[in-house]
C-alpha cells in the first residue's frame, strides 16, 4: 500500500492525474477558506477572500527568485572546491 | 524530587559500562539505558536536590519544574529513537560519545546553578564533536575542529558572563536575568546561548559541521545542542525583545540559504536554523502563550527534525551520495523511507493533523495576540519556505525527479523502526495536541483546529505547492557551496597562516641570518676580547696568586726546626699572648 502510494507520486504515468487532482484540491481549499466564518479576524487582509492562498503563492515565488538572485549576484554560491 | 537516578547520571554510568560490553550486549545496553532514563524522567516530580555549598558558592545540581521536565521527556524519547537508529553500528566510540552528549543535555535542563550548567554545557560540546570526528575523513575532521573551536569560544563567553553575574548579584542560581539588563554579564551569557541556538551570524558552525557528521551522529546533533539553547533562553531570557528580531531574521535566513543548497543534510541544517528562529522569536515575545509555543515547538521539532535527518541519513548510508545533483529516482526502491520521511516533512511544514501544526500555530497566535503583525507575516513567509524545501525540494530531488540510476534497497530494519517511532510521535502530537499542551510550563487555553486556521494553513501550503510545480526548473540544485559566516574564520585562518608563513617567517629568517652576518662578526669580536681578558688578566692573576703561595710556603718551611721544645716554646708564648692581651687591655682602662 505504501509502495503504491509513493509510486503514484513518482510514476510519470500518473502525471496528468496528479495535476488534475491538485487543481481540484486547490479549488476546494479556496472555496472552504472563503466560506469559513472569521469571528476573530484581527487584520484587514483577513477579509480578502483567499488571502492565504495568494500569500502562499507569492511567498514561494519570492523565496525562489530572491534567494537565487542573492545567491548568484551576491557572490554567495561558489565552486565546490572554494575552500580547498 | 527524584526517587530515581538522575537521568544524566544514568547516561554517564551507561557510557562507562558500554566499552566493557561487546556485540549484541552493547547494542542492547545502548537502547536499554535510554529506556531507563525515560522511566527515570517519568518518576521525577518538580523540586530540587543535591544542594551543595562549595567554595563559598551555593550549587544546586538538580532542579526540576514543568519546563525542564518537558525537555527531559523529549530528550529521553529521542535518546531511545536515536540509539535504535544506531543499533547496526559497531562503533563503541560513537555510542559512548552519544551517551555523554545526551547525559550532559539532561545535565543542562536539570541544572539549578550556573556552574553545573557550565560543566554540562562543555561536556556537550566535546562529546558531540566526536560524532563529527567519527566520520574519519579529512573534511569531517576539519569541520569538527572548527565546530569545537566555535563552541569552546562560546563556553569562554559563558564562563566570563557567569563570573561577572555572580560577582554582581552574589548568587549563582539559575533564573531570569533581570538584573543588569544590557550589562556585560547579561550580554555575554546571551551571546553564548545565541551561539548554541545557531542565531546568525553565529550559526555557521551548524551547517558547517552537521553534514559532515556520521549518519547516526547527525541525528543526535540535530536534537540536542540547539534545543538545550532554546531551553536556557526560555529559562533565563524570557521577554528579551532583542530576540524577536533575531528570531524572525533567522527563520528567513535559513529559508533563503536552503534554496541555494545542494547537500541534503546541509539543507536540513538550514531548516534547523529557520525553525529555531520561531522559538527564539517566541522567547523574545515572552508572553505565557509565546513561551508555551517555544517549548512545544522545540518538543515537536526534535522529533520531526530527527525523522528528517534519519531519512536523509538512510539515503546517504545506502547510496554513499549526499548531493541532490547526484540523487533522484530512489522512490522506486526505497518507498518506505520516502513515506516515513514525508511524515516528518509534513510535520515540519505544519500541515494540519501533524505535530508542527499544533506547536508552530501557537507561536503565530501568540505573536498575533501580542499585536505583532510584521512578525506574523514574516514567519508565515518562512512557513511557506519550510514546506518548499523540506517538503518539496529535498524529497523531489532526492527521491523523485531525474533518475540517478541507483536502486538501493531500504535501510536496515532498525533504522526503519526508529523512523517509524518518530513518525508515530509526529502524527500522535498532531492528532492529540492536548497531551503535549498538558505538559507545558503555563496553563494552555488554545485550540489549533478552530476557526479558519485549518483552511488558511492548507491554502498557504497547497499554493506553495502550486508555485513549486510551476517554477520547478528555477529550483534545480546547482553544484555549488554557499558562503556563510564561517568564511571569516575559514579564510581568516588562511590569512593567519599567510601571516605565519610570510611576515612572521621572514622576520624569523632575518633574525637567523642576522646571527650569520653582522651579528656573528660582533660575537667573534666579543669572544676575542674576552679571550684576551682571560689570558692577560685572569690567568696572570691566578698565576700570581699561585707564585705567592709557593714563595710563602718556602719561607714557612725554612722557619720549621723540627725540635719539640721550640714548638712548645712558641705555643706557650702564644697562650701568654692570648691571655695577656685582654689583661693588658683591662688594666690599661681603669
Amino acid at each position: 500500500m505504501i509502495a503504491g502510494l509513493v509510486n503514484f507520486f513518482g510514476d510519470k504515468r500518473f502525471a496528468k492525474l496528479r495535476w488534475r487532482l491538485l487543481q481540484m484540491v486547490l479549488v476546494l481549499i479556496v472555496i472552504a477558506d472563503v466560506l469559513m466564518p472569521r469571528p476573530h479576524a484581527q487584520y484587514f487582509w483577513q477579509a480578502i477572500p483567499g488571502y492565504s492562498a495568494i500569500f502562499g503563492f507569492i511567498s514561494c515565488v519570492a523565496i525562489i527568485f530572491i534567494s537565487k538572485f542573492i545567491g548568484h549576484s551576491g557572490g554567495i554560491m561558489r565552486d565546490e572546491d572554494y575552500y580547498d | 524530587m527524584t526517587e530515581w537516578l538522575h537521568p544524566a547520571l544514568l547516561m554517564l554510568l551507561g557510557a562507562l559500562v558500554l566499552p566493557l560490553l561487546g556485540g549484541v550486549w552493547q547494542k542492547v545496553t545502548s537502547v536499554l539505558v535510554p529506556l531507563l532514563a525515560l522511566i527515570s524522567v517519568a518518576q521525577i516530580t518538580p523540586g530540587s536536590a543535591g544542594q551543595i555549598h562549595f567554595a563559598g558558592v551555593d550549587l544546586v545540581l538538580f532542579q526540576a519544574d514543568q519546563l525542564s521536565l518537558l525537555f527531559a521527556w523529549v530528550f529521553a524519547i529521542m535518546a531511545v529513537i536515536g540509539n535504535i537508529y544506531a543499533w547496526h553500528l559497531d562503533d563503541t566510540g560513537q555510542r559512548v560519545s552519544a551517551f555523554l552528549y545526551i547525559g550532559s543535555a539532561f545535565g543542562v535542563v536539570f541544572a539549578g546553578d550556573w556552574f553545573t550548567l557550565l560543566v554540562a554545557w562543555e561536556v556537550m560540546a566535546f562529546a558531540s564533536a566526536h560524532l563529527i570526528f567519527a566520520s574519519a575523513n579529512r573534511a569531517a575532521v576539519a569541520a569538527g575542529f572548527r565546530y569545537l573551536m566555535v563552541h569552546v569560544a562560546g563556553g569562554v563567553l559563558l564562563f566570563g558572563g557567569i563570573i561577572l553575574h555572580g560577582l554582581q548579584t552574589g548568587s549563582y542560581l539559575i533564573g531570569p536575568l533581570d538584573h543588569g539588563q544590557g550589562g556585560l554579564a547579561y550580554n555575554l551569557i546571551l551571546i553564548s546561548f545565541m551561539l548554541n541556538a545557531a542565531v546568525p551570524p553565529l550559526s555557521a558552525w551548524l551547517t558547517d559541521a552537521y553534514p559532515e557528521a556520521t549518519v547516526t551522529g547527525a541525528v543526535f546533533l540535530s536534537a540536542f545542542t540547539t534545543k538545550t539553547a532554546v531551553y536556557v533562553l526560555i529559562r533565563n531570557y524570557p521577554g528579551a525583545e532583542v530576540l524577536i528580531g533575531f528570531g524572525v531574521a533567522m527563520a528567513l535566513y535559513g529559508v533563503v540559504f536552503a534554496v541555494l543548497e545542494n547537500d541534503c543534510r546541509r539543507l536540513l541544517g538550514y531548516h534547523i536554523i529557520s525553525q529555531v528562529g520561531y522559538m527564539v522569536a517566541a522567547v523574545g515575545m515572552g508572553t505565557e502563550m509565546a513561551l508555551n509555543g517555544a517549548a512545544s515547538h522545540a518538543f515537536a521539532h526534535i522529533l520531526y527534525k530527527g525523522l528528517l535527518f534519519m531519512g536523509a541519513g538512510a539515503v546517504i548510508l545506502m547510496t554513499g551520495r549526499r548531493k541532490l545533483t547526484e540523487l533522484g529516482g530512489l522512490y522506486r526502491s526505497m518507498p518506505i523511507t520516502v513515506f516515513l520521511y514525508m511524515i516528518g516533512a509534513l510535520a515540519i511544514s505544519a500541515f494540519p493533523l501533524f505535530s508542527g501544526f499544533v506547536s508552530k500555530s501557537m507561536i503565530l497566535s501568540a505573536a498575533a495576540g501580542d499585536h505583532r503583525a510584521g512578525v506574523v507575516l514574516l514567519l508565515t513567509v518562512a512557513s511557506s519556505g519550510t514546506f518548499l524545501h523540506t517538503g518539496l525540494k529535498l524529497p523531489y530531488y532526492m527521491f523523485f525527479g531525474k533518475d540517478c540510476g541507483l536502486r538501493p534497497p531500504e535501510p536496515p530494519l532498525n533504522m526503519l523502526l526508529a523512523m517509524g517511532l518518530a513518525a508515530l510521535f509526529c502524527i500522535g502530537i498532531g492528532l492529540f495536541p492536548q497531551l503535549l499542551y498538558a505538559q507545558l510550563p503555563y496553563p494552555v487555553d488554545y485550540h489549533p483546529y478552530s476557526d479558519a486556521h485549518v483552511t488558511e494553513s492548507l491554502a498557504l501550503l497547497m499554493f506553495t505547492l502550486l508555485a513549486f510545480v510551476l517554477f520547478l526548473k528555477y529550483l534545480d540544485p546547482e553544484k555549488t557551496i554557499s558562503l556563510d559566516t564561517d568564511w571569516f574564520y575559514r579564510r581568516g585562518a588562511g590569512l593567519f597562516m599567510w601571516l605565519a608563513r610570510h611576515p612572521v617567517q621572514i622576520w624569523e629568517h632575518w633574525l637567523i641570518t642576522l646571527g650569520d652576518g653582522a651579528g656573528l662578526r660582533l660575537m667573534q669580536h666579543l669572544s676575542r676580547l674576552s679571550l684576551r681578558i682571560d689570558t692577560r688578566l685572569i690567568d696572570a692573576a691566578v698565576n700570581g696568586v699561585a707564585a705567592t703561595a709557593l714563595r710563602l710556603g718556602h719561607l714557612l718551611r725554612q722557619l720549621q726546626t723540627g725540635i719539640v721544645s721550640h714548638y712548645a716554646l712558641v705555643m706557650i708564648a702564644g697562650v701568654i699572648a692570648l691571655l695577656g692581651w685582654p689583661i693588658y687591655v683591662a688594666m690599661g682602662t681603669p
